[in-house]
């Protein structure tokens, strides 16, 4: 592959990338896109949140998943770093913990692709650190 | 923290909560005078004088998920252990700036780590934010921003996961060759 190093590049990766994505509704509805927020404050950091979530930008723009990816502060839940929340359009969300490259793959595949929930859920009335 | 990008990571978030517009990451590498200076400046709200100087204890913190904030304490102990400082300036209602400094050749000062990786998450992460980012060498300087980006490939680029895995290899590619002017940039 040639090396991409400036933002015309860029440009062109993305018309070729929209042109194999047509389906992707991006943009038009954000609503209707997988949310998925990393939990990346200073606990989630160090646990390895940032592995976690260059997984998921990877993987979900792999699979051709359209998808919201972003980083969110921390939820209280410092002992299950790193955790995960997914918000599939029209649910509630879900809010993962401990999750590593294995779990993030499962929560992709069976949770986002299927709605089924996977291991690991913090459940919402959980208590928190305080 | 294991890396200088994963404190860029955690501090850059203070910013954030302080409702930053703009948040500009300086890297800059000087071998000859044997500094790593880290520089993250926001335009969010600041701190009053009392809050700036307990901003490093850890047992303070602004926010009401938790007791305790690590995240500064952990750079300045970083930067103190590689017989550097960290300083905090904020002005309230003009906003922070935190600059750490290492002794380059320290043996404890972290590695730059995945620089480029953090600087695309972030982008991706706060698209209503102005990230920029600056890397300063012996080879010069190299600057990204997402005003840049918006500019060049529109609104919805800053969010777009492809844009977003290449941007990590464009900034990575830029900062290697800056780098590379003087050999030995590698090692670090």
């Amino acid at each position: 592959m040639e090396k991409i190093k400036s933002l015309a590049d860029l440009r062109k990766i993305r018309e070729e990338a929209r042109e194999k994505l047509d389906l992707r509704v991006k943009g038009d509805n954000p609503e209707g896109l997988v949310q998925v927020k990393v939990a990346m404050a200073t606990c989630g950091i160090a646990s390895g949140a940032k592995p976690i979530m260059e997984f998921f930008v990877e993987e979900l723009d792999k699979r051709g998943i359209a998808a919201v990816v972003t980083q969110t502060g921390c939820m209280g839940y410092c002992y299950a770093e790193p955790t995960v929340e997914v918000q599939l359009p029209g649910r509630e969300p879900v809010v993962y913990g401990f999750v590593d490259r294995k779990r993030a793959d499962e929560i992709i595949e069976k949770y986002i692709k299927n709605g089924e929930l996977v291991e690991g859920i913090i459940p919402v009335n959980y208590e928190k650190i305080d | 923290m294991k890396e200088i990008a994963l404190h860029i990571m955690d501090i850059t978030q203070n910013s954030v909560r302080a409702d930053a517009s703009e948040i500009t990451v300086t890297l800059n590498e000087s071998i000859a005078a044997d500094t790593l200076t880290l520089t993250i400046a926001d335009n969010g709200r600041g701190m009053e004088p009392d809050a700036c100087i307990r901003a490093s204890d850890p047992w303070f913190t602004s926010r009401k998920t938790r007791k305790v904030g690590m995240g500064l304490p952990l750079l300045q102990m970083n930067a103190r252990i590689s017989g550097g400082e960290m300083n905090i300036e904020s002005v309230p209602g003009t906003g922070t700036t935190v600059i750490a400094t290492f002794r380059y050749s320290h043996l404890d000062r972290p590695p730059l780590g995945d620089v480029s990786g953090t600087i695309a998450l972030l982008i991706l992460s706060y698209p209503g934010i102005n990230i920029v980012y600056n890397h300063l060498c012996e080879g010069g300087r190299w600057s990204i921003s997402s005003g840049q980006i918006r500019e060049e490939l529109g609104e919805d680029a800053l969010t777009d996961l492809t844009i977003v895995r290449s941007l990590k290899e464009i900034i990575s590619q830029n900062v290697a060759e800056l780098r590379n002017y003087q050999p030995g940039y590698d090692k670090y």
